[in-house]
């Protein structure tokens, strides 16, 4: 059915019908924005969820005379713009992990074993992730006295363990990052 | 998350919202603020004493009816911005010609008036207040559009605060206008217009701080 008839049976209160919209969205915006943020294929899922939930917050500005995608690509312009302007600011305190390194090598071959080297792992992680991840998550500080531990700022140490945590996530199954 | 997860997650519950939910935000908006301004009005400033007599001189309508003008204008930019999406199409027209009207009206009072006449027509008795009050005025409808805004989705937020500035710009003057006892068209040109673009230029500064979502 089209998206745009799944969308308004939504809107009056159909919620099957509201979920395969969402479904089916996610995929569109999936394929819009990753044409667009080609650069940056990680940054593209969370985009998506974000558009998903603006969508859902901002589902009664929708006009029924209106072209859906109008709404639709609107939104996930505005909403990508908003990700590549804070990116550019904190575009300083990301370092990009290499997917080839030895330690990630070797780490798969072992990817049997349950118990995994912990700290090994977290010296693959550039300072400015490791540290938060150790403080906050190891030790139970809190992100104001890492931050003040470390001479990070706040949002620092919180993006730092955020890219962290998820690039170790990303390598290691998601069983690791919903733990964490 | 996972955005499988996202979605179940967001179609769980009550997903129905009411039509018009957006367009009943913004007159609510309307309805809230306009009483209070008229509330300013009669509480600090008091109608003309000869508003009945004042309803018969053409300049009295031009004086209320081209600010009016600029708020629908104005109404329906807010509308179609809040809305990802919508163009705004010709409602700047709506705002714009309104003021261009009432130049050209100034203008030919002023070049067919004497050269004495000249100054006290275009600064009256009360200009040094007028532009002041027209944005204490428009102050009550300016807040409460932006409120309504807050809960929509400008996705070209200075141009959204602009419109609200123009609404309540507008609105702010026609409502002035019952207490105001020029009836000029330089006056009006200069002094309506400033007291207009005001909250304009605020709406546009405020815009892409408050209006984010």
């Amino acid at each position: 059915m089209a998206l745009r008839s799944l969308f308004l049976r939504g809107l009056d209160g159909d919620a099957k019908a509201y979920r395969d919209f969402l479904q089916q969205l996610s995929a569109h915006l999936r394929a819009f924005l990753g044409k667009r943020l080609f650069g940056w294929p990680d940054e593209v899922e969370d985009l998506v969820q974000e558009c998903l939930l603006a969508m859902h917050n901002q589902r009664h500005t929708y006009q029924s005379d209106q072209p859906l995608t109008a709404w639709v690509h609107a939104i996930a312009r505005y909403k990508m713009i908003d990700l590549l302007r804070a990116k550019s600011v904190r575009d300083d305190l990301h370092d990009p992990l290499d997917d080839d390194l030895a330690v990630f090598a070797e780490s798969a071959e072992e990817a049997s074993d349950a118990r995994r080297d912990l700290g090994g792992l977290l010296e693959t992680l550039p300072e400015r992730q490791r540290l938060p991840i150790v403080h906050v998550k190891i030790e139970g500080l809190s992100v104001a006295e890492t931050a003040n531990l470390t001479g990070m700022s706040e949002s620092a140490v919180k993006v730092g363990i955020h890219r962290g945590l998820k690039a170790l996530a990303a390598r290691f199954g998601n069983r690791w990052g919903e733990a964490a | 998350m996972k955005t499988d997860d996202l979605v179940a997650m967001l179609a769980n519950g009550d997903v129905a919202v009411p039509r018009r939910a957006a367009s009943r935000r913004l007159r609510w908006a309307l309805l809230a603020g306009v009483p209070v301004s008229l509330l300013i009005l009669f509480a600090e400033y008091g109608m003309r004493r000869d508003i009945v007599q004042a309803m018969f001189w053409p300049m009295f309508w031009v004086k209320v009816l081209f600010p009016l003008c600029i708020a629908a204008a104005g109404y329906v930019a807010v509308h179609r911005l809040a809305r990802p999406g919508v163009a705004v199409r010709q409602a700047w027209l709506g705002a714009a010609l309104p003021v261009l009207g009432i130049w050209a009206l100034a203008a030919i009072a002023w070049f067919t008036m004497q050269a004495d006449d000249r100054m006290p027509s275009l600064m009256g008795q009360s200009w040094r207040i007028c532009a002041a009050s027209i944005g204490l005025m428009a102050l009550p409808v300016f807040a409460a559009t932006l409120v309504a805004l807050k809960g929509m989705a400008p996705t070209r937020p200075a141009l959204a605060g602009a419109a609200a500035g123009a609404l309540a710009g507008g609105v702010g003057a026609s409502v002035y206008a019952l207490h105001c006892m020029e009836l000029t068209a330089p006056f009006l040109a200069v002094w309506y217009v400033s007291g207009i673009a005001v909250p304009v230029l605020v709406g546009a500064v405020l815009g892409p701080r408050l209006l984010r979502w």
